[in-house]
Order: C-alpha cells, then structure tokens, then sequence
C-alpha cells in the first residue's frame, strides 16, 4: 500500500474553480501529501490535453492511482475514469474530488474554499491506496423500449422508435391518448389547428404495428436496471371487451347515467358513465366509468348499453389485469397538470361565475368543446369584455417560483381567438413580464398589439363582484396596477381568465420513486444534467422528455422526445451495456441470516438462500444503492468501491488537515 | 517454583462476574492448576502488588486482565501486567469495550461523585462528606486512586494481545480460550494473530439464534414487561430492542433463546467499527413509517438510547464519552 503512486490533477474549470480556489497552493500542497507522485494544475482537466496529462503520467511516470479535483463525479468522473483507462490504469483507481460543486461555487471566502478544496481532495488521497480494481459487468440489452405517458411527447418518442423498428409499448393513464394537447383549439404562434396537427399522430401511433398501445394502463412496479427493466402494468378493467368495441359509441347513447362531469372538457359538458373522452380518440373504444356506472356500482339498472352493443363487447365481469413487461429502456413522458387557482383566492375561482381558468378557456373555444366554439359566459351570452390575467400561481413566492414559459404566449393566443370571435370584445391582458422567446412568438405579440388588446403591466390584485359605480355594477371587477402609468385600474369585465401555470403532477414524486429517480425542487422530474442531458435521468436506461421534465411549448416538447427516443435508441440497439460494478456483495461466511436486508433491497436483488441460511445478491439486479450496506446491523454486505474502510479513510483524511 | 507456566488474573473496573465466570469452567480448573502456577490473582490467592514488581519482564505466561480502566490504580496495574505479561488478554466486555462501567462517560467524575455522595433521593448526607483521595490519620497519609473522568477500554492504556467478549465471557469459551493459550505455549499449536477476538464466533447473535426469522417493519418499540413476546419468532420483528444483529456470535444466544432481547454484551462482529452507529443504521432501516413525525414518534417509545445502544461499547465507540 506504502508503494503506491498518486497522481493528483487539479483543474481550474476557467474561473469556475480558479477564480475562488488557489489552484496552485492546492497543487504545491497536495504534492507533499503521502503517497503523491505527480501534482499537476490545468486550466480545463476534461479537454483533450487535460485527458493526455493523465494518460503520460501513467505510462511516463507510472502512477498507479489518480484523482482529478474539478467537478462533480456525475458531470465527468465517466471522463477521467475512460482516460485513465486508456492509459493503462484500471478506471476504478482514478477518483474524484468535487471542488466545484461543493467548494467553490458555494463558498464565498476564497481562503476558506481553498482550504475546503485541501480537505476534499485529502480525504480522496487518502482513500485512494484502499482503492481496487473492478471490471464493469456486461449484460445483456432488451430492444424493445416502454413510453409512459400518452400526451404529444410519448407518442412523438412511440413514433420515432417504432420507425426504427423497435418495439414500442405506449402505456397512457387515461381511456384515449392524446394528453392536454388534444384538448387545444389552436396553438401558437402559428394558429395551426391542435386537432390537425395531432390527431394524424395519433391515429399513427394507433395504427403503427411496432406499438402496443396500454391505454387505460398504469405502471405499478418496475424493477431491474439498464437494458432489462421488468415493469408491471396494470391494464384497468374499461368493461368492454376492446377487440369487439367497434367505438360506435350507442352504448355512450343508451347509458342511463348521463350527469357525469366530462373531464375532457374540464367538467364544463356531461359525459355518459358509458364512454369515449372526445370523438377523436384513440383508441377509439368505449369505457365504464367503475365509479358511475350503475351496474358496476351495484346498483339495478336494465342495462341499455348491452342491448345497444351490436357486437356484445359490454362486459361487467372484466377484472384489472396485471401483465409484466421486460423492456431495456424506458421514456417517461408523463406531462403536467394544470396549477390549480383556487388556492389564490383574491381571484374568486370557484366562488364567482366567469373567472375561468386556461384550460377551461381552451375547452370552451375549442370546435369540439361544450360550447361549440362559441366564447360565451355561463349565460349564453358572449362576453363585452374579457380580462386575462398572466402569471397565476407563477412567479410567486407562495406558489410555484418559477415560470411556466407558456402562459404568456397561450393569454396572447387567447386574446387573438377571442378578438377573432368577437371584434367588439375588449381584451385586457393583464401581465407582469411579457416573455416571447420562441421562434414567431416575438411578432405574434406585436400581432396582438395592433389587434386592438389592451396590455396592462402588472399583477392583478383582486377580482371582486363589487361594483362601486354603475358601470362596474353586474361586472366582475378586476383591480390591477399599471405600473407603466402609476395608476390603480379596476377593470369592469363580463369574464376573467386565469392563466395558470404549469404544475408538476400531483402523483410525480410517488411516481419517480417507483421508476428509481427523483424530482427537482420544484417537483417535475430530475434530468441528469441541466444542460448536457436533459433527457436522461440518474437512473440509466430511463429518459424524460415534455412536461414532465419542466414546463415547455409543443415545439421543444417533441424535439425533446426526439431526443429521448435517440437515447433510448443508442441504448437498445446495442446487444449489450456495461453496467457499473459498484455493487453489494454478502460473504456467506459471515451472514447470519438475520434478514433485514432482504425486504429493504429496493430493486429485489437481495434473496434469501433457505438452504445455507444467508442472504445473497443478485448481482444483475443490484443497482448499488447501498441500503443493505446501512440495514445490515453486522456490516456484511458491501459496496464495491466504498467499502467501509475507503470511507473511513476518506473522513480520516478530510480531517486530516 | 514449579516449572508449570504462570497463570495471572485481575479484576479492574468491573462486577466481578468475569472472575466467577472462570470458576464456571468447573473441574476444568483442575487443568488449569496442573498446568499452570498462577502468580497473581487477587480474588482467588494472596499476592501483593509488590510481588508482582518483583518478578522479571515477561515472567507471566497470560493476564486475564478484566475491567475498564476508570482510576489511576487500574492504570497502574494495566501497566505492570503488560510489562510482565507474555501474553495479555482482555477479559469480558469492560477490559475489551470498557462495559458497563463506560456508561459513566456520559458524565464526569464530580458529577458521578455530586450523584453518589449528594443528589440520590436515598442519600443521607447533611454534611456534605464526599470521599478524598487523601487522608491524614495517626497512622500516617491514607490515599484512594484517583477516579478519571473517562473510562477507557484495556487497549486504550496498553498494548493488548487477544481479546474475550462476553458480560461475562461464556464458559465454554473460557475454557477453550485456555485450552488453545495451554496448546500452543507447549508447542502444540499456532497462538491466533495478535489482536484477535478469541473465544466467539464470527458471525452475530442472530446466527445463534433459533428464533424465526423474516423481513422486518417496525412501528414501535416495546418492553419484555408490556407483553407476552411469541416465543417462536424474532424478538426484534415484534419491536423488542435486540442487539443481536449488530453483535457478535459466541454465546449461544442464550438471552434471546429464553425470551431476553439480546443486550450486545459480545460487542460489535468484525468489520463493524461502532457498534451502537451500526445498530441504530439497522432500526433506522426497519423503522416502518411514511412520515419523520411518526418516525419520530416510533424513536420515542425506545428509552435510553445511549444505555441500549452502547451498553457495553460506550468507551470503545467512536463518541468516546459526552462532550464536557
């Protein structure tokens, strides 16, 4: 152990590290460390010559152990390890020592982080000797791929793979795909009819061989890892057989119960308990609502819908079905939820008629919405005037933070339809920022601006139903500031329209727990990477793409799940993957069968063995979390790579100081 | 003197229950006298101290040394035997992990002391007499050892060659211990590498175990006096504080083969560098609870965290003692 030699490598990342780190009294120091042969500074570590240092100390100097202290290991630990590699040195000897992410960039004294950065590279020194070489297991790739979510960006990936002559399992939580983009009249900033563009998609992806379809599916446990994932789905019980359903919809005709809030149209119209969400559906079946139907609910009815159905395809007896699938990637594409307004309640959703949300406004311009594509109050009439207020539940300390980056542009479009429908109606966009970044959206706002709609800038602040003078009286009155003017405006108005932002769904935690990755902060799915992989999650072989990742237009959703469908793609379409072999292991010598790791094991990896009384690792399986390593109450399983005594080395050393 | 080897054995900061141990190997002592002369062994024949400085370096064959150091006179003595010892055992839980008596690392000695001496609702002690370390009689100086702050392990003070778990050390184990050190100071065996754990087992308490065994949730903590445990299965699976999973193997399981949650007398298995951090990284797995409010909730019903966890290993864990 005496005889080994460390070569050290500190990057300066630009200014990034260099610019609170002194990178060349860490180099001076590190050099006098114990066991350090070679101690190098170098303005960027990860480019070529960076790389080559590595490679020349290996063959020329004959380091036989390396650590580069420059950025997280989940940015470039792959990098240095491939290049260590290359050079001749097993890549499980090199090591990395985060001075960016968790040094400079968070430490606002430069001493102080140049201090920290000795500390996090000695504790790394000093685990270094107690490092072994690991050889990265093999294994197998299944090629076909699973798609969660059946909204524009799971059957753009669907379409996609399957081009390519993958196989395709499309699984959607609701009766039909097509997600919120189907719910759309228009989109912007072209105008382009939502229906036009999507429903061809749709039908593709129904009528496309390589695609199995699981609508009205959820996943419920997936297990495995990289190329071999083993998901189960459930496939609920619609109470039609779909292989007979002709989708004639006479069984939706006859249904007794015909009161059911109709979700596709944001409960606005009613639906039978017998049903198909919106004529275009696909797939174009029929569905018992479990919880309306009457049958179902065991409640007498004749049943209508059976003497309706020309080809017998009700059926009452149809149970859930659980099936398991093996797949070797999976995207998940499982969009959003509209930010719900009723927390906000100076805007009186819910309490007073005509403040409508987005969604709503969406469903009531729509050709084939409740209205039929009349905007009109919930009187009948249609509204002398219209207010729209931006930023709903965004950009704001008590709700969601962030912004949605679509709602801007759908209150532009909004205006544009209503102005459209109505030329007498004013407008009133009611905005903080106006935020057009995309491609045409910039001279879609210009547009609007020689429409005739009054831009007002600032924040509502109310929207009341008290009028203090005539003309507000039997008006919503909306209370805005125009900052521009410096004046306080209240805006008398026939219908308020919340343009909520973009949520997280509700289900996204418990959802990425199941497929083995996180949420960022703000609750939509974790990408690896922000920038350079932002389709891939921490888990290999799983990808993200559209709004579930973060709130973004049609557009970059189905460029995102091009991108996903390609990483999935250059993943399954190799017959094997090298997986890491930072794994558990269990010396059967020294387990005692207790088993309390054997039910905690997240990925089943861990089985107990009845005959010899011990517990033992699939190692296929294991994705190296290390819950065994903490259940276990007499350290018997260990992770390869950080083992008990490399980590007690490491806090040794970052002690050492 | 005999050309029988020498035999040594000395109570420190302990029971005594290590010393009566020894005579639990029955007529096994019978072999011990015929193959060994003891020269030191207070409970049991009379030598003084200045015997003992009398003999040469390495004179005793093996030192049971039992107890944990917590006074000056257990340091001296720790100090003396090792010089004279060839080879020097830590004899049960105190001399290996410090034992019971590490507990006392929780406080200090004045605060020992003030609870002893003053503040124990059964104290009756108007005028305030604490014991001196010195004391002037017609006699002469009287002195009592100096009582330390922290307890500390055997090989916390010198240098220790083989270590015997166990409050108090199974006798079966004892006697296979010397008959092992008998074997091999005749030349008939290997002595085991320094350092190591003689007389256990290398796995843990659970091995040992018959209990039945199955995944484990844990929604709260219960006392063997609240209820009746099933007698079949695993007492921690019925949220009774065992230690047997983060404990090393030897005894038997005696405790938990009779209904009694194991106390980890045996300290932690090899490869386990604290114990009581191991065990509570176990129920911190176990713990069956969605929320941190009912996990804190469920950690509620479980008293005395460090009395349970560090029962025996206090002195030898990596906390050491509380902070003064």
């Amino acid at each position: 152990m005496a005889e080994e030699k460390i070569g050290v490598y500190i990057c300066h990342c630009g200014t990034n590290i260099a610019g609170k780190v002194d990178v060349e009294e860490v180099t001076r120091w590190a050099a006098e460390q114990p066991n350090v042969a070679v101690a190098r500074e170098y303005k960027y570590m990860c480019s070529d010559p960076g790389q080559d240092l590595i490679k020349q100390d290996i063959q020329e100097h004959g380091i036989t152990r390396a650590v580069v202290a420059a950025c997280s290991p989940t940015m470039h630990e792959p990098t240095f390890r491939k290049a260590a590699g290359d050079g001749g040195l097993n890549p499980y000897l090199l090591q990395m020592a985060n001075i960016r992410e968790h040094c400079s960039w968070v430490t606002i004294d430069g001493d102080a982080a140049t201090e920290k950065a000795k500390r996090i590279l000695g504790a790394q020194i000093h685990r270094l000797p107690l490092n072994l070489p690991l050889e990265p297991i093999e294994v197998p790739v299944n090629p076909n791929v699973m798609v969660v979510g059946g909204g524009i960006a799971g059957i753009e990936a669907a379409l996609k793979l399957a081009a390519t002559g993958k196989k395709v399992y499309l699984v959607e939580r609701d009766p039909s795909i097509g997600g919120h983009m189907a719910m759309f009249d228009k989109t912007f900033p072209t105008l382009d009819c939502a229906a036009c563009i999507l429903t061809p998609k749709m039908s593709a992806a129904g009528k496309e061989p390589n695609i199995e379809m699981l609508a009205y599916s959820e996943v419920t446990q997936v297990d495995g890892y990289v190329g071999n994932f083993k998901v189960k789905v459930t496939k609920k019980a619609r109470y039609v057989d779909i292989d007979k359903c002709t989708g004639c919809a006479l069984c939706t005709e006859a249904c007794v119960v015909r009161k059911v809030p109709n979700e596709f149209d944001q409960g606005l119209s009613k639906r039978a308990a017998a049903y198909i969400p919106f004529p275009q559906a696909v797939p174009l079946k029929a569905t018992l609502d479990p919880t309306r139907c009457l049958t179902l609910t065991g409640k007498k009815c004749k049943q209508p819908c059976v003497a309706a159905c020309g080809p017998a395809a009700i059926d009452f007896d149809q149970k859930d079905e659980e099936i398991e699938l093996e797949v070797g990637a999976i995207i998940m594409a499982t969009g959003f939820q509209l930010w719900d307004p009723t927390p906000e309640t100076r805007y009186s959703y819910g309490k007073l008629d005509n403040v409508i949300s987005s969604l709503e406004f969406e469903r009531i311009s729509n050709a084939s919405g409740p209205t039929g594509g009349h905007i009109v109050c919930k009187n009948g009439e249609p509204p002398k005037s219209v207010a729209i207020l931006h930023c709903v539940g965004s950009r704001d300390e008590n709700y969601q933070e962030f912004c949605s980056r679509v709602c801007c542009m759908y209150s532009l479009k909004f205006a544009h339809l209503i102005k459209e429908h109505l030329p007498e109606t004013e407008v009133y966009e009611c905005y903080i920022d106006m935020r057009t970044y995309g491609k045409g959206y910039e001279e879609f706002y210009k547009r609007l601006m020689d429409e005739g709609v009054h831009f007002i800038r600032g924040r509502a602040a109310e929207v009341s139903d008290v009028g203090l003078t005539p003309n507000e009286e039997g008006h919503l009155v909306v209370k805005v500031e125009d900052t521009l003017l410096g004046v306080t405006r209240r805006l008398p108005v026939d219908m308020v329209v919340l343009s909520s932002g973009l949520a997280p769904r509700a289900d996204a935690k418990s959802t990425a727990q199941i497929f083995g990755f996180g949420c960022s902060a703000n609750g939509f799915y974790l990408e690896r990477h922000p920038k350079l992989e932002p389709v891939s999650t921490v888990t290999d072989g799983i990808f993200i793409a559209g709004c579930c990742q973060y709130p973004k237009d049609i557009p970059d959703t189905v460029a995102q799940a091009g991108a996903a469908a390609a990483g999935a793609l250059a993943l399954v379409d190799n017959a094997t993957v090298k997986v890491e072999p930072t794994i558990s292991y269990i010396d059967p010598e020294k387990c005692s069968g207790c088993h309390i790791c054997v039910g905690l094991c997240p990925h089943a990896a861990i089985q107990y063995n009845e005959e010899k009384g011990v517990a033992e690792v699939i190692e296929a399986a294991c994705k190296g979390c290390g819950v065994c390593v903490a259940a276990c109450g007499s350290g018997v399983p260990q992770q390869r790579g950080y083992l008990d005594e490399q980590i007690f080395a490491e806090i040794e050393g970052a002690l050492a100081l | 003197m005999s050309d029988k080897f020498k035999f040594a054995m000395y109570w420190a900061g302990s029971c005594g229950g290590c010393e009566i141990a020894v005579l639990e190997i029955k007529d096994k002592i019978l072999e011990v006298d015929a193959n060994y002369d003891v020269v030191f062994w207070p409970v049991a024949a009379d030598f003084k101290y200045k015997d003992v400085e009398g003999y040469d370096d390495g004179f005793i064959d093996v030192c049971l040394f039992n107890g944990c150091i917590r006074n000056s006179e257990n340091e001296y003595v720790a100090n003396l035997l090792r010089k004279k010892s060839k080879v020097l055992v830590a004899f049960g839980a105190c001399a290996t992990m410090g034992g019971i008596p590490g507990l006392a690392n929780e406080a200090t000695a004045q605060q020992l002391k003030d609870l002893v001496y003053r503040d124990n609702p059964s104290v009756d002690n108007p005028e305030g007499i604490y014991p001196q370390e010195k004391y002037e009689v017609p006699e002469g100086e009287l002195e009592l050892p100096h009582l330390y702050d922290t307890v500390k392990t055997l090989d916390q003070c010198v240098d220790v060659d083989y270590y015997v778990p166990g409050c108090p050390p199974e006798a079966h184990q004892i006697g296979a211990v010397l008959d092992a050190v008998t074997a091999a100071l005749k030349g008939e065996a290997e002595l085991p590498p320094k350092g190591a754990v003689v007389g256990a087992a290398p796995k843990t308490c659970c091995d040992e175990c018959k209990r039945v065994k199955e995944e484990k949730k844990i929604s709260g903590f219960r006392r063997m006096w609240e209820f009746f445990p099933d007698p079949e299965k695993c007492l921690l699976e019925q949220g009774v504080m065992c230690m047997g999973p983060a404990t090393r193997a030897g005894c038997g399981a005696r405790c938990t083969n009779v209904g009694m949650a194991c106390r980890g007398c045996y300290g932690p298995p090899d490869g386990v560098v604290d114990q009581g951090a191991k065990m509570l990284s176990t129920l911190a797995s176990i713990v069956d609870a969605p929320t941190p409010e009912e996990i804190a909730e469920i950690a509620g019903t479980l008293p005395d965290p460090v009395g349970t966890f560090y029962r025996f290993g206090l002195a030898s864990s990596l906390l050491r003692r509380a902070k003064v």
